[in-house]
């Protein structure tokens, strides 16, 4: 025991002089958070819109005042004819314009009232949002005033933003973060960690001492679990104070379930330094091989659903993936551990399969 | 007075087919400077990974330590001490952080860290570079450290791979000082090099050619044997042997 402390002493002071995996290990977490939290969201707020209002009576104007009142659409101005509802795009002054038609009042009452929602759609997400938003609003109106109105009531309409109803993105970033911020730790900076020692030849002395390779590869990645754990907790916190993220589900399931992500992605760490021989190397494994399948496949931004057959398959074997189902189950939907355990089980298969290849690897390359 | 520490009969290392080492014999007494010599390739790496204990042999017998290297690996381990061309210490870690983690993972006590770390340092004059980084240290610091530091937990064996390897001719003279004071208090010492006038200091030697071994004596003997006048002639009498047979 006292050999394995002395061993995780000395690695701790490996990171802490280390002013580069410091800032790795403490400055992405925030960065990241900040630059997904803030500056990447799919929401809305304050959009600009022009309203072209034919009719000007009294119902346009109560919906008009709805809509704006709601914080996310700020109005431009009111058109005047339809002549100038393309200028207003082109000097991409506004994001959507209204358009009430002609009799407005009298047409809503026998049911034939139309309005049309024209949307910037070069961003195709945003444009989206909008539709979905506004309309959302209009039926609103329609209901809350006009209960026996039936017509104007498209089925379509009917969508509910559920766990996420005001769709902030936050919500979706936060496990997102936390998921590659784990993976960029605990899995490239053990590999790195456990090649430096190969290159330096150091890896040969320890191997050549009592300590068997197994304790000497635990007490190699002892300080990074801890950290990413550390880490873990940091994002956790910064989401709930800066961003207000919920946490429906039970604490400690969660701090459970990211330190078995943890697990596998330090496995996975070990795993790489075993194929590894420099330290480069290994850096361009876990950050190409593996950061960018883990950003663009885990359903962090991009929604694996939508993706081509083939994508969803290669998803499955993306760990993140399944983290990131974990993640926003307890914490937006409150599930507990008979709602997710297929989603860790096959997190727990991942980190025996790594542990597995990473000592089958060892052997041989000892030999 | 002889006491074999090293004791090896017919050990064969088969990797596949190949014979990476093929049924060597040899002893090697306590005290000793045992010099172990061959061209990359012969097969030395290999024994000395057997001899410490971390791959097996796939037969024939070997003692180290009075431990076989079938099985008793870990006792090997204790009673050994390993030091590599690269130094094997870290270079962001102060001398007295790298005396005190290899005394820890050998199992000393942190008084016997505290004790032998303290000699250590008086013994190199390391006094007022101790709570330095060793990268700010001059190589040949470096290297008297890493021998010291594998000898902190008291081994009877100690290996040094290539220890001289990209040394300057002084430090390498100096280095040469340490081993043999280090053979005078009773630990046996196996070396392997490449430089042939290093052999020469050795007490005895080994030759390793195509994994086995072809010559074994001390300098002299082996200088005789081949009418050679220098280490440098026995070493390409044996390698050209080699080519005529084939």
């Amino acid at each position: 025991m006292n050999r394995f402390i002395a061993f995780v002493k000395k690695e701790f002071l490996h990171i802490l002089r280390d002013k580069q995996t410091l800032l790795i290990m403490f400055g992405l977490p925030v960065v990241q958070v900040v630059l997904f939290g803030f500056a990447i969201t799919t929401e809305i707020k304050d959009a600009s819109i022009s309203i072209l209002d034919l009719s000007r009576d009294h119902v346009t104007r109560k919906i008009s005042n709805k809509i704006l009142s709601t914080g996310y659409f700020k109005l431009d101005t009111y058109l005047d004819h339809e002549g100038e509802i393309e200028q207003a795009f082109k000097e991409g002054k506004v994001k959507e314009v209204i358009v009430f038609g002609r009799n407005f009042a009298t047409e809503f009452e026998s049911g034939n009232a139309r309005v049309q929602l024209i949307v910037d759609a070069t961003d195709p997400n945003t444009g989206t949002t909008l539709i979905n938003y506004t309309s959302a609003i209009i039926l609103d109106f329609i209901r809350g005033e006009y209960p026996e109105a039936g017509m104007f009531r498209p089925v379509a309409l009917e969508t509910r933003m559920w766990y996420n109803p005001e769709l902030k993105s936050v919500y979706y970033f936060i496990p997102g973060v936390i998921t590659i911020i784990l993976m960029i730790v605990s899995t490239m900076l053990t590999s790195i960690s456990l090649t430096r020692e190969k290159e330096l030849g150091t890896m040969e002395v320890l191997l050549a001492s009592p300590m068997k390779p197994a304790q000497v590869i635990i007490a190699k990645v002892v300080p990074y679990m801890i950290l990413s754990f550390i880490n873990a907790v940091i994002i956790l916190i910064m989401g709930k104070t800066i961003f207000g993220l919920p946490l429906e589900g039970s604490l400690a399931l969660l701090l459970g379930e990211t330190l078995l992500f943890i697990l596998v992605a330090l496995s996975l760490g070990v795993l790489i330094s075993t194929h590894a021989a420099t330290q480069q190397v290994a850096l361009m494994i876990s950050l190409f091989a593996l950061m960018l399948p883990t950003i663009l496949l885990s359903g962090f931004i991009f929604p694996v659903e939508n993706m081509p057959l083939i994508l969803q398959l290669i998803a499955n074997v993306i760990p993140a993936k399944w983290f990131v189902i974990i993640l926003k189950d307890i914490m937006l939907k409150g599930s507990d551990i008979t709602d997710i355990w297929k989603e860790t089980l096959v997190l727990v298969l991942f980190c025996l399969v790594f542990i597995a290849a990473s000592v089958k690897n060892y052997k041989v390359r000892l030999e | 007075m002889s006491e074999a520490v090293i004791q090896v009969e017919n050990l064969t290392k088969k990797f596949g087919d190949f014979y990476a080492v093929k049924n060597i014999d040899f002893e090697v007494e306590r005290g000793e400077v045992f010099g172990f010599l061959g061209a990359n390739g012969a097969g030395k790496t290999t024994v000395m990974k057997m001899l410490c204990g971390l791959i097996t042999p796939t037969s024939g017998k070997a003692m180290v330590a009075g431990f076989n290297v079938f099985g008793q690996q870990n006792e090997i381990k204790k009673n050994i001490g390993y030091m590599s061309q690269r130094f094997s210490l870290y270079e962001d870690l102060t001398v007295i952080e790298n005396i005190t983690f290899y005394g820890g993972i050998y199992g000393l006590t942190n008084a016997e860290i505290k004790e032998r770390a303290y000699r250590l340092i008086e013994m190199h004059g390391l006094g007022e570079v101790k709570n330095q980084l060793l990268a700010s240290l001059p190589l040949g610091w470096k290297q008297k450290l890493a021998f010291s530091v594998a000898l902190i937990h008291r081994p009877q064996i100690v290996f040094l791979d290539e220890p001289t390897g990209g040394v300057d001719p002084i430090t390498r003279r100096q280095f040469w000082e340490s081993i043999y004071e280090a053979a005078h208090s009773g630990i046996t010492l196996f070396v392997t090099t490449h430089y042939m006038d290093e052999a020469e200091y050795c007490d005895r030697i080994s030759m390793m050619v195509d994994g086995e071994i072809k010559g074994l004596g001390t300098p002299t003997e082996l200088k005789q044997l081949h009418h050679a006048k220098n280490m440098d002639e026995v070493f390409v009498n044996l390698a050209r042997k080699k080519e005529f047979i084939e």
